[in-house]
């Protein structure tokens, strides 16, 4: 107990995060009308692509005669790319349409 | 700034922007100790062939192939974090503290998991994989997963010479369990998975968050996480599912057996002729469109349909359930791109209130979103879940291909009603007649 109570301390900071993040997430999703949902979760993919800041460091901290990291580390950031590019524009297409509603929609969930 | 459709496509942008700074911030500030990082040309590189591939395939993608899509990117995000795990693992030593091992292992863990299971959702959705179950599969699935935690701890307990070893069954494994994990899942339930394969992704990204003591990654990873948990319920609920089905990847099988037992009644056919009379002549048309339409690709078809009937003076409107389509909120997207207003899309509840008072409810491809044993047979496996009561309407024609029943494998009695009338083709063709049919009108 007194080992998890000393690493919960030493990581509070951490722990904060996580705990404010799911409250964030529950909150953005409880507003976002039904409407949005699937470029909702374009977006939300794209957004976990800020994994591909890991895989940079992965790729920078590598010495150069480390081939294994260094392949690895190249993979991860053109898949991280891709799915940072690749969301984002594809959220963007679908959003784009929507443009055609005039805001009529957001007076209609809000009835709800 | 994504609860509102209009300024959504600003806070898309926002974020974009956000990404694009903490990856340059990154780049350029990033310091372990004194080290610097190197590299820079084969990182440019990747980055620039990660946008291009990225960039590409999502300009030319159809609105209709969306779902497989956004599985595609999650996987490769489920790769990266995996990759990630990888790397940092073999570069752990004994002197780093729990937190990293128990992260890389986590994180190797669910992001391998999230991106075979991606790679195998985008296979089934774009119909290149077939479902497949054997018997006893959720046992074995649990089986392995029981086996990846006990070796994880295992792992973590650090009494083993060689951790590596390990390292590499669990991570053999976990890929395995990715693929048995999605592949006896049905085609239509898919959304479910793929929101939650997204809350995968999301957890493996705080994991990397951990790891490298990164607040932007640990952020956006728990954003992501927590709110296609959420976003996973929310489906659930709409389809009337367990999460626990989901989780031990036996979609769909209670529904199998609980279709054998439906009885074939009698049902009324109608034909297209007489349907565009009727519909020419109504005053209020609630169209439900639903998977069928769009496999058929017919929202342009409809939106004619819709505008034709607008100008012969008839009150029409989409009644949209929450899953309609292949993912939630699909069907908006769809009819969105066919230029469909937003003013006549009703949600599930004005739905209903308008049901009693319409002539005509036109359903496209649509099948358990309007099946009245969810209000009033307890035995359905689909009793709970809310419908669109289009029943109440006057007549409801319903275009099928067949008589088949819907992806719940259960009898539809909408279909046996005495105000129901069948309307067999594919949605496509069978609008572009009933337009023909009403400008002779």
């Amino acid at each position: 107990m007194e080992t998890l109570l000393n690493f919960i301390q030493a990581n509070l900071g951490q722990f904060y995060i996580v705990i404010l993040s799911i409250f964030l997430g529950i909150e953005v999703i409880s507003r976002v009308p039904s409407v949005l949902h699937t470029p909702l979760m374009s977006g939300a993919n794209a957004i976990h692509g800020v994994i591909i800041i890991g895989s940079i460091i992965v790729m920078g901290e590598a010495s150069a005669d480390n081939y294994l990291a260094l392949a690895l580390g190249f993979i991860a950031v053109i898949v991280g790319t891709i799915n940072v590019v690749g969301g984002f524009v594809v959220t963007d297409r679908m959003l784009e349409m929507f443009k055609n509603g005039k805001g009529t929609t957001s007076k209609q969930s809000k009835d709800k | 700034m994504l609860s509102h459709p209009a300024t959504a496509r600003k806070g898309n942008l926002v974020s974009a922007a956000g990404m694009s700074i903490a990856i340059l911030g990154t780049l350029f500030l990033y310091r372990d100790g004194d080290i610097q990082l190197h590299n820079y040309t084969w990182i440019a590189g990747a980055l620039l062939i990660g946008s291009v591939i990225g960039a590409v395939s999502a300009r030319k993608v159809k609105m209709t192939a969306m779902p497989e899509m956004v599985s595609l990117f999650n996987g490769m995000g489920g790769l990266c974090a995996a990759l990630i795990s990888i790397v940092e693992f073999a570069r752990l030593t004994p002197a780093d503290s729990d937190l990293r091992l128990l992260a890389s292992l986590a994180g190797m863990v669910i992001g391998s998991v999230s991106f075979t299971g991606s790679m195998i959702a985008y296979g089934k959705l774009s119909g290149k994989i077939k479902d497949h179950s054997f018997r006893g599969q959720h046992v074995f699935n649990l089986l392995v997963l029981a086996v990846i935690l006990v070796l994880g701890a295992f792992l973590d307990t650090r009494s083993v010479g060689t951790p590596a070893v390990y390292f590499n069954i669990i991570l053999v494994l976990a890929v395995i369990y990715g693929v048995l994990f999605v592949l006896p899942i049905g085609g239509a339930d898919m959304p479910v998975v793929i929101s939650l394969l997204n809350s995968f992704t999301g957890i493996a990204t705080a994991c990397g968050g951990f790891l490298y003591n990164n607040p932007v990654m640990l952020t956006g990873g728990i954003l992501v996480g927590s709110a296609g948990a959420i976003l996973t319920i929310l489906m659930c609920k709409a389809m009337n599912r367990s999460l626990q089905n989901v989780l031990i990847g036996s979609f769909g099988k209670t529904a199998q057996a609980a279709g054998a037992t439906g009885e074939h009644g009698a049902y009324k056919e109608i034909s297209v002729s007489d349907a565009a009379m009727v519909m020419g002549y109504a005053h209020k048309v609630m169209i439900v469109p639903g998977y069928g339409l769009a496999v058929a690709q017919a929202q342009h078809a409809c939106h004619d349909l819709e505008k034709l009937l607008r100008d012969k003076g008839v009150d029409v409107k989409y009644a949209i359930h929450p899953v309609a389509g292949r993912m939630p909120g699909h069907m908006n997207v769809l009819l969105a791109e066919s230029d469909v207003s937003y003013d006549e899309l009703l949600e599930l509840e004005p739905a209903n209130d308008q049901f009693p008072t319409t002539d005509v409810v036109l359903v496209l491809g649509a099948n358990d979103v309007v099946n009245p044993a969810a209000e009033n047979d307890p035995t359905s496996p689909i009793f709970g879940m809310p419908v669109l009561q289009a029943w109440k309407a006057k007549l409801v024609i319903v275009n099928k291909r067949s008589m088949r029943p819907g992806y719940a494998g259960i009898e539809n009695e909408l279909f046996f009603l005495p105000n129901t009338s069948m309307l067999f083709g594919d949605a496509k063709a069978v609008l572009q007649q009933l337009i023909a049919e009403i400008k002779e009108l």
